[in-house]
């Protein structure tokens, strides 16, 4: 889009070029109308990122509001660079998850590498220290080529990034099924700590007080990046890699450590992060929030490219830079912080109390916009939502058991399947450790950060099963947000509240839209139901290529608090002769399970059923369970049902093994996927009270020495494998299928 | 005893290193930016990790280049201790305190993970606290953790003890598994793992708390016991 002369406004509107920018004829004609004009070139671009999905959330909003939202704990809901949750003693956890899946597809290492930028931007721009990283991937299957150049360039690209920066890198997942294929989905969790009294606003108020741009200076990258997350992604999306932005994590860094330093001098009224829509959506976002309007000159604004024209530099996307509203006449005493750290910051405009966002540059006005049409009077869309076909299909399927002749082989072989086989291929890239406080690293159910100079820890974890979604959004949504207070509750943490990663396909689409809007609901209930608000997130939309969408992926980011480091549990068992409790019935639940995928490469039935009540039940008296010391590991049960949840609860290099009697379906209790279970192992003097507690734990069996796994069903030995070989199998397969050593 | 964190732009191991030794040791130290540091009156240098200029050119090669290396310079001729850990390591090779280069690892990515350390040398005023031949657990973090040297340097290192710790299972390719060495005169240790993150069993080993332990305990003999 680089142009060499200045297109008119009238062949912007004869020759429909706002189309090529994103808007379409309805939304040039409220432009036109807003204005009482036609706009420029500069102000289509601006609008058209403004009113991008990505920077309006047009067709999501009427569901987000469905979202519980508040609570007493809640300081800070969505709106703000990020969620802020009170954790008590004047301190509060913030947090955000944000999706880089388009420029992942094209480019996979800067895609991941910048949206790990993005999400720690958006956190310090808080006020906060960011303390932890946490990330959800979703790849095609393991086997193509094309995934394997993926997969790899993009945890390179969030190694490269998370390292460098110095926020370690705790949790995530990985999941990998066919609809993933083209669209891969690259979601990066950042967690900080602030205490109340730093919490920072990205508001410009207080009229005539200075705006002043710190960081990189302005290229030509990711212009349009907005628009081109807000598109499907095409055959010739290659071409599109310019729209991919660049990232510079040293530059970062020093970012990261002048806004923290700077946000101590009352002399700052707000700070955001230039994102999605660089300095467009920063400046204009300031402004309205804050009910003033903004002047800029674009001379000033530090730029790394010749003759960039004013369209270029309001919609470049180029890295590592921050907008601040700072006090009049106080410029001076900021900008020598960010020199301090070999940091630009520059004043390039200031607050005007008419509420109009005015760019000038050579001396020329380029854009006058009323402020409130970017943002507050962006166009909302109630678009329709249809149920697709295969729902009624699935539902109509009777739930059957699979046919499994040997159980052993086929434990070994889910334990290798690349969503359950260890991910430890991926996080040992990964610096877990910098900041001395993670106390739970990658690889157990929820990631345990301390807070130093208190007995408190966060537990942190991403989750989201998309093939219950899939088979059912409604139920689906509800055990996302489930599971992942499962995970938060079996680290021996409260959980506090979440952060969703939406990730759709096309929602014109109205049965894609069909999906959105139930998983929504099914999560709402959730989050209702098990006290855990949303505080901030994000959403994806048009994740699909050649009309296929990617599976519904809402990705749950959830922080819970440990209120006692002495609460914190270990997801793998301790000592031989701890009795093995399953909490919960297992009933015959294979819709979307791993089982299912093993056996017939497609998913279909009904999803895995759950009820809220129950599931809320049982995680608060686990809680209370492990709060009381009755409990010495505790694990969820997942995808692979409770042959793989008993496996992983040995792979701890502790060289215990577990001998365990169950009675039914062979098949069922090994393998299904029955929601709101866990594995917990209680020592033999607390089974009494911890049996107190726990209403709907049964005893299957016994923590051994002998390194052996032994699982006998009606009385019959069906399972009986040394933990070392099954470890050694389910660690060794994502190498393998890389073709690395282990 | 009084410390020295010496913070570069990039540097980012540099507040854990400055508490583990003044909330978990309990020692005198101050967290200092590189540019107007004055290192006259501190007992000790500690060199952080982290990716100093971003790495940018080679692994502390822009770090090694700076005024308060000079500073160092003067510092561990008059025989003063000097600990350069990962990042650190990699600017006291860079700006010759320490013999040698750190690669790439052999495996070409970054790693973090717990390693087994074998203590080669307990002499030093770094590791009295430990005994000759004992396996200890650091943890590492690094993507150019691969220490090379030459032949005749690999024979003086050895001839001299200068290598204080190797890997019990080499995870980035060093030669002679090297994890840590002294120089010649023993004040100055640079090593690949990190003993500041190694001071709290909570965190998962506390094997590095003796590293700074001697290095008190042995000044105070050096200095204080004599005065």
């Amino acid at each position: 889009m680089l142009q060499t002369h200045e297109i008119s406004p009238e062949e912007i509107e004869n020759d429909a070029l706002y189309r090529d920018m994103g808007l379409n004829d309805e939304e040039y004609q409220m432009v036109k109308t807003i204005l009482q004009r036609r706009p420029n070139y500069t102000e289509t671009g601006i609008f058209s990122v403004m009113w991008s999905e990505h920077c309006s959330y047009k067709s999501s909003k009427p569901l987000l509001k469905k979202f519980p939202t508040k609570a007493p704990h809640v300081l800070q809901g969505p709106g703000e660079g990020a969620g802020i949750i009170d954790i008590g003693d004047q301190q509060a956890v913030v947090f955000k998850v944000e999706s880089h899946n388009h420029p992942s597809a094209v480019e996979p290492y800067q895609g991941a590498a910048t949206g790990v930028g993005g999400i720690i931007r958006d956190v310090f721009s808080m006020g906060a220290r960011p303390i932890a990283l946490l990330n959800s991937l979703r790849f095609g299957p393991l086997t193509s080529e094309r995934t394997k150049y993926l997969f790899t360039g993009v945890v390179d690209g969030i190694a490269g990034y998370g390292n460098c920066v110095g926020v370690p890198t705790v949790g995530g997942e990985v999941q990998f099924d066919d609809c993933y294929q083209e669209n891969p989905l690259v979601n990066a969790m950042c967690v900080g700590l602030i205490d109340h009294e730093d919490i920072q606003k990205g508001v410009a108020t207080g009229i005539g007080n200075t705006v002043i741009y710190a960081g990189a200076p302005t290229g030509r990258d990711g212009i349009h990046g907005a628009t081109f997350a807000s598109d499907d992604l095409a055959e010739d999306s290659l071409k599109d890699r310019p729209a991919v932005q660049v990232g510079d994590p040293f530059m970062e860094k020093l970012l990261i450590e002048a806004c923290l330093e700077v946000i101590q001098s009352d002399a700052v009224v707000g700070m955001q992060d230039m994102g999605a829509a660089g300095l467009t959506s920063s400046a204009s976002e300031m402004a309205s929030k804050a009910g003033t309007g903004l002047e800029m000159d674009l001379d000033y604004v530090p730029q790394r490219e010749q003759n960039m024209s004013a369209y270029e530099l309001m919609l470049s996307e180029s890295q590592e830079r921050m907008l601040l509203v700072v006090k009049k006449g106080r410029e001076q005493e900021i900008i020598e912080v960010f020199q301090k750290y070999g940091l630009q910051a520059v004043a390039v405009g200031k607050v005007i109390k008419e509420k109009a966002f005015r760019i000038f540059q050579h001396a020329k006005l380029m854009a006058d916009i009323p402020v409130d049409a970017l943002a507050e009077e962006a166009p909302v869309y109630h678009l329709p939502a249809k149920e697709p076909t295969y729902f009624q299909t699935f539902q109509q399927m009777e739930a059957t058991v699979p046919t499994v002749s040997d159980h052993a082989q086929t434990l070994k072989q889910l334990l290798q399947q690349p969503t359950i086989a260890s991910k430890e291929w991926v996080y040992k890239q990964y610096d877990s450790m910098v900041q001395t406080n993670t106390v739970v690293a990658p690889g157990s159910d929820a990631a345990v950060v301390r807070i130093k100079g208190t007995d408190k820890a966060l537990a942190m974890t991403t989750d989201c099963n998309s093939r219950y979604i899939y088979l059912d959004p409604e139920t689906g949504g509800k055990i996302a947000v489930a599971e992942a207070a499962r995970n938060i509750v079996c680290s021996g943490a409260k959980p506090l509240g979440l952060t969703d990663g939406l990730n759709f396909g096309n929602p014109t689409n109205p049965e894609v839209f069909w999906q959105m809007e139930k998983s929504v609901e099914g999560m709402a209930a959730a989050c209702d139901e098990l006290a855990t608000p949303v505080v901030s997130g994000n959403v994806s939309l048009y994740n699909q290529s050649g009309g296929k969408a990617v599976f519904p992926t809402p990705v749950v980011g959830m922080v819970g608090l440990h209120a006692s480091l002495a609460h914190i549990t270990p997801s793998f068992f301790q000592h031989a002769g701890d009795a093995i409790y399953v909490i919960g019935e297992t009933d015959c639940a294979f819709g979307g399970s791993e089982l299912q995928l093993l056996l017939y490469g497609k998913y279909e039935g009904k999803a895995p059923y759950i009820d809220l009540q129950v599931e809320k039940k049982r995680q608060d008296q686990l809680l209370a369970a492990i709060q009381e010391g009755t409990v010495t590991s505790a694990h969820d049960v997942a995808e692979g049902g409770l042959a793989v949840a008993l496996a992983e609860s040995l792979f701890s290099n502790q060289k215990l093994g577990a001998t365990v009697e169950l009675n039914g379906d062979p098949t069922t209790m090994l393998f299904s996927e029955t929601q709101s279970r866990f594995i917990v192992t209680v020592q033999e003097e607390q089974k009494e009270s911890f049996e107190n507690v726990v209403e709907d734990a049964i005893e299957i069996g016994k923590v051994t020495s002998d390194e052996m796994l032994q699982i006998s069903i009606n009385g019959e030995k069906l399972v009986f494998e040394s933990v070392s070989l099954l470890q050694a199998q389910w660690k060794g397969a994502i190498p393998c299928m890389l073709k690395t050593e282990a | 005893m009084k410390f020295a964190v010496v913070t570069f732009p990039g540097s980012n191991c540099d507040k854990d290193m400055y508490e583990a030794v003044k909330n978990i040791l309990k020692a005198d130290a101050d967290l200092l930016w590189y540019e107007h540091a004055n290192l006259e009156n501190y007992d000790a240098i500690l060199l952080p990790g982290g990716f100093s200029y971003g790495d940018y050119l080679r692994t502390g090669a822009i770090a090694a280049t700076s005024k308060v290396m000079q500073q160092v310079k003067q510092h561990a001729a008059q025989g003063k201790p000097v600990l350069g850990v990962c990042n650190g390591f990699q600017i006291l090779t860079e700006s010759g305190l320490l013999p040698g280069a750190l690669l790439r690892n052999k495996k070409l990515s970054f790693m973090c993970h717990q390693e087994t350390l074998t203590v080669e040398n307990s002499q030093t005023i770094f590791t009295t606290a430990y005994t000759k031949g004992e396996t200890i657990q650091l943890p590492i973090a690094h993507g150019e953790g691969n220490y090379y040297c030459d032949e005749i340097t690999l024979q003086e290192l050895t001839e001299n003890q200068q290598i204080v710790f190797t890997y019990q299972n080499n995870p980035n390719g060093s030669v002679a598994n090297i994890a840590g060495i002294v120089n010649k005169q023993g004040n100055v240790l640079g090593m690949m793992p990190h003993p500041e993150r190694a001071v709290e069993q909570l965190l998962g080993s506390a094997d590095g708390l003796r590293l700074f332990q001697s290095l008190i305990h042995n000044w105070r003999e050096t200095y204080v016991a004599n005065a």
